[in-house]
């Protein structure tokens, strides 16, 4: 019997198994325990969330791997781990400590302002962030077997990651109208692998599965986002960070699944306690946004 | 014929694209109404917690369960585990099918595998030949079947990956993942 171990199919395959469904940043293993009895399909192990690497400025790095072990010792969803951009070494302790996904994150302080990570070379899968089709299509054309849009992690608003999804789902919608022969062009336009663009067309979706990240702090954002057509949310300082945080990890679960049925998001938005304190992303200076960062 | 789909979290589309391609009219189930004019049902993968904790939330524990003494339901991985009776921990299940599973059998994402499995009942339902290609992730094992349960599949070490109790399917695998409907057609042969 021939068995083959981290295809693309497996790697693609796992994020399609988290559509529907919220991933919660988690620094601790109690707060992976709260965000598993709220329902979430995942989470993300790290030392910092996106706000608290904000205020606390310096270089953000891969983790601490013993707070990452205690964190999947302490679930039994699926863990994700952040490193740095280009950073192929965290990347492979990452793999090596058997991490089910790693988020090569424009929130970490990036190892490399020209490459990625070459993430086929790798068994576990990678997820990336984007701001528009062609830079969704390069990071898959890495390997990236799943897309988040970048958003503004850290803020609590929203705006970039619409804009984010957007530009995504509004490039796509035009890329389906055009003719086979305006796709060389096009791919040379967006800076993406021609054959994906191809694909992306026959599909009239990205060939990975889709999530959104960046500023989602209440049921209402989640539930825009998958309006959207996001396939599932991140969520990162926007629960912890706020008064209540296992009710409101609650409430984004089912305003994921509930998302078109307003009767139901209403009823999960009441009594939530105090949400996560925003920052508005317009009047941020353009040096302090992150979502820049990446090539 | 109607199959639903249970689209609380998981790869439910995947699950209505195959039924798509069979000609299969379909529904999404978030709610127990939604179970109205079904004539079988499809649990998919998932996280089997995210699931659970969902159906407990929005009141479908008892009319899925109702729903599984007449008519069809076929579990997927996570699907699999809601539909057994015992999983080793504290999680809501359906107990619907008389196997105890045991999550994550084969260890994390990174031991993921896809691989050939015969399944003598699927080639002789579908008068095909060819093995069946199945998609394993971060995958369950069933552990024990009770008297009543058919063991379908499994993996050369014989730990099983599928089993059948009259109307009720249970795989660790993915068939929605793949492009070979042939378990889809399986399952639409146990519907009344």
């Amino acid at each position: 019997m021939e068995v083959k171990t981290g295809t693309w199919t497996e790697k693609k395959g796992l994020a399609q198994m988290l559509k529907g469904g919220v991933i919660m940043d988690v620094v601790t293993p109690e707060h992976a325990k709260i965000a598993e009895d709220a329902g979430a399909c995942a989470v993300m192990a790290l030392e910092r969330v996106p706000a608290d690497i904000r205020a606390q400025g310096g270089v953000a790095r891969m983790s601490d791997p013993e707070l990452i072990l205690k964190i999947m010792d302490a679930v039994s969803i699926p863990v994700m781990a952040k490193c740095r951009i280009g950073h192929f070494v965290e990347a492979q302790i990452l793999e090596a400590i058997g991490v089910d996904y790693i988020d090569e994150s424009e929130v970490l302080t990036p190892a490399d302002e020209a490459h990625h990570i070459l993430k086929h070379n790798f068994k576990v899968p990678f997820v990336c962030g984007c701001r528009n089709l062609g830079e969704a299509l390069r990071r898959i054309g890495e390997g990236a077997a799943m897309i988040r849009t970048k958003g503004e992690a850290g803020t609590g608003d929203v705006v970039e990651a619409v804009r984010h999804a957007r530009a995504v789902i509004g490039e796509i919608r035009r890329l389906t109208t055009m003719a086979d022969e305006e796709l060389m062009a096009y791919a040379k336009e967006i800076g993406a692998p021609y054959e994906l663009v191809k694909e992306t067309k026959e599909l009239g979706r990205l060939p990975v599965v889709n999530f959104a990240a960046g500023g989602v702090a209440t049921p209402a954002d989640a539930a825009l986002m998958m309006q959207l057509g996001m396939d599932g949310v991140f969520v990162g300082s926007g629960i912890f960070k706020s008064g209540d945080p296992a009710k409101r990890a609650a409430a984004i679960v089912k305003a994921v699944t509930h998302y078109n049925d307003p009767a139901i998001l209403a009823e999960v938005s009441k009594n939530l306690g105090e949400p996560m304190v925003g920052r508005n992303v317009s009047q941020m200076p353009e040096a302090e946004r992150i979502a820049g960062r990446g090539w | 014929m109607k199959i639903g789909v249970l689209a609380l979290q998981g790869d439910f589309a995947e699950h209505i694209a195959m039924l798509k391609r069979l000609k299969v009219d379909t529904a999404e189930v978030r709610l127990p109404e939604h179970l109205n004019g079904l004539d079988g049902l499809i649990i998919p993968g998932g996280e089997s917690t995210t699931i659970g904790k969902l159906a407990i939330a929005y009141n479908l524990m008892e009319p899925l369960k109702q729903f599984g003494q007449r008519h069809a339901i076929w579990g997927t991985c996570a699907g699999a585990i809601f539909l057994s009776k015992d999983v080793s921990r504290d999680q809501p299940l359906l107990g619907l099918m008389d196997i105890k599973v045991q999550r994550n059998a084969f260890g994390r994402q990174v031991d993921s595998f896809e691989t050939d499995l015969d399944i003598p009942e699927l080639k002789q339902a579908t008068g095909t030949d060819a093995p069946y290609h199945a998609v394993f992730i971060r995958a369950p094992i069933i552990e024990s079947v009770g008297g009543n349960v058919k063991v379908l599949a499994s993996v050369p070490d014989g730990r099983i990956v599928a089993a059948q109790q009259g109307h009720l399917l249970a795989t660790s695998f993915h068939p929605e993942l793949t492009n070979d409907t042939r378990f889809h057609e399986y399952f639409l042969t146990l519907v009344d």
